[in-house]
């Protein structure tokens, strides 16, 4: 029984922080709603919205995905995936700095 | 003959099967929509001209506050049933699908607009990639409501027979929603806002 109570209390903890990340990831969704009235030039607002975005996303998956306290196997998993998903980002990037293609272009 | 690790950690990897499962899944849909991702990059970085504010910033807005809502419900419906409070769960459960309801008819409403407007995904490469990312997302939703519905009721029986096994089933099926949730954080800024 007293087992229990103190799982109980555990989950109770975690609620706590739920309800937190939820509060966070609202007024988050609010902060990037605004800055993007602010008209900033377009480096400056792709590098907010991101970073903005980037942190909600950082919130879901380490407290409501639990990512912050898993097992190594799903973490190399997911470096794995973000190291793909990084070199994916960046493939347009490199075909857009291509020399070649783009001085054949009359 | 008993699926094995249903509910106890595999020892070589000390989780239970569905949910190196569900990880395994999800790193698959993080390539397929970084591939459409990628596919935006291109066609923004190659585009003359890109449209700017022609999407309903506020109706995104809600519909982000909407999706958010559910990622909680959700989470709170897999902790009730770890206090053992399956009446919470029904509850929370419910929200959760309601708020799926929710989001789509607030999308629904989008396309209806944008399909009255005449703005269909042939006219332009926005509205294609809009459409693709968005639609795809949708249909992701779609799925989760199917599982997440399936779970509120007939899969809830199992609560009686194998607790522990259900507050699994849970747990990863929330990770798929909150993965959904994570997809919408993203596609929000970049497809609204910038």
């Amino acid at each position: 029984m007293e087992a229990t109570n103190t799982h109980d209390i555990d989950i109770k903890k975690h609620v706590r922080t739920y309800v937190l990340v939820f509060v966070s990831l609202l007024a988050l969704t609010l902060v990037t709603v605004t800055v993007s009235y602010l008209h900033l030039e377009m480096r400056a607002a792709i590098f907010v919205a991101l970073t903005i975005a980037t942190v909600k996303g950082s919130l879901v998956a380490c407290y409501f995905m639990h990512l912050i306290s898993e097992k190594r196997l799903i973490y190399s998993t997911l470096i794995l995936t973000a190291f793909f998903f990084v070199v994916l980002m960046w493939l347009p990037l490199f075909a857009h700095s291509n020399p070649i293609i783009y001085k054949n272009v009359p | 003959m008993e699926i094995p690790y249903t509910v106890t950690p595999r020892p070589e990897t000390g989780l239970f099967n569905a949910k190196a499962g569900i990880w395994l899944f999800l790193a698959s849909e993080v390539m397929l929509f970084g591939a459409l991702f990628t596919t935006y990059i291109l066609l923004r970085v190659g585009a003359v001209v890109w449209p700017h504010g022609e999407l309903d910033v506020p109706l995104a807005t809600v519909n982000t506050a909407v999706l958010i809502s559910s990622s909680i419900t959700m989470v709170m419906a897999w902790a009730s049933l770890k206090m053992n409070d399956f009446k919470k769960y029904r509850r929370y459960m419910g929200l959760t699908i309601l708020l799926g309801i929710c989001f789509l008819i607030i999308k629904g409403f989008e396309y209806a607009h944008h399909f009255a407007s005449g703005e269909l995904p042939n006219k332009s490469t926005f509205l294609a990639i809009y459409f693709t990312l968005t639609g795809l997302h949708g249909l992701h939703v779609i799925g989760g409501m199917i599982v997440n519905s399936y779970f509120w009721g007939p899969g809830s029986r199992m609560w009686k027979t194998e607790p522990e096994r259900f507050t699994n089933r849970i747990e990863v099926a929330g990770l798929y929603w909150h993965f959904v949730d994570l997809v919408w954080i993203f596609l929000f800024p970049v497809l609204y806002l910038l």
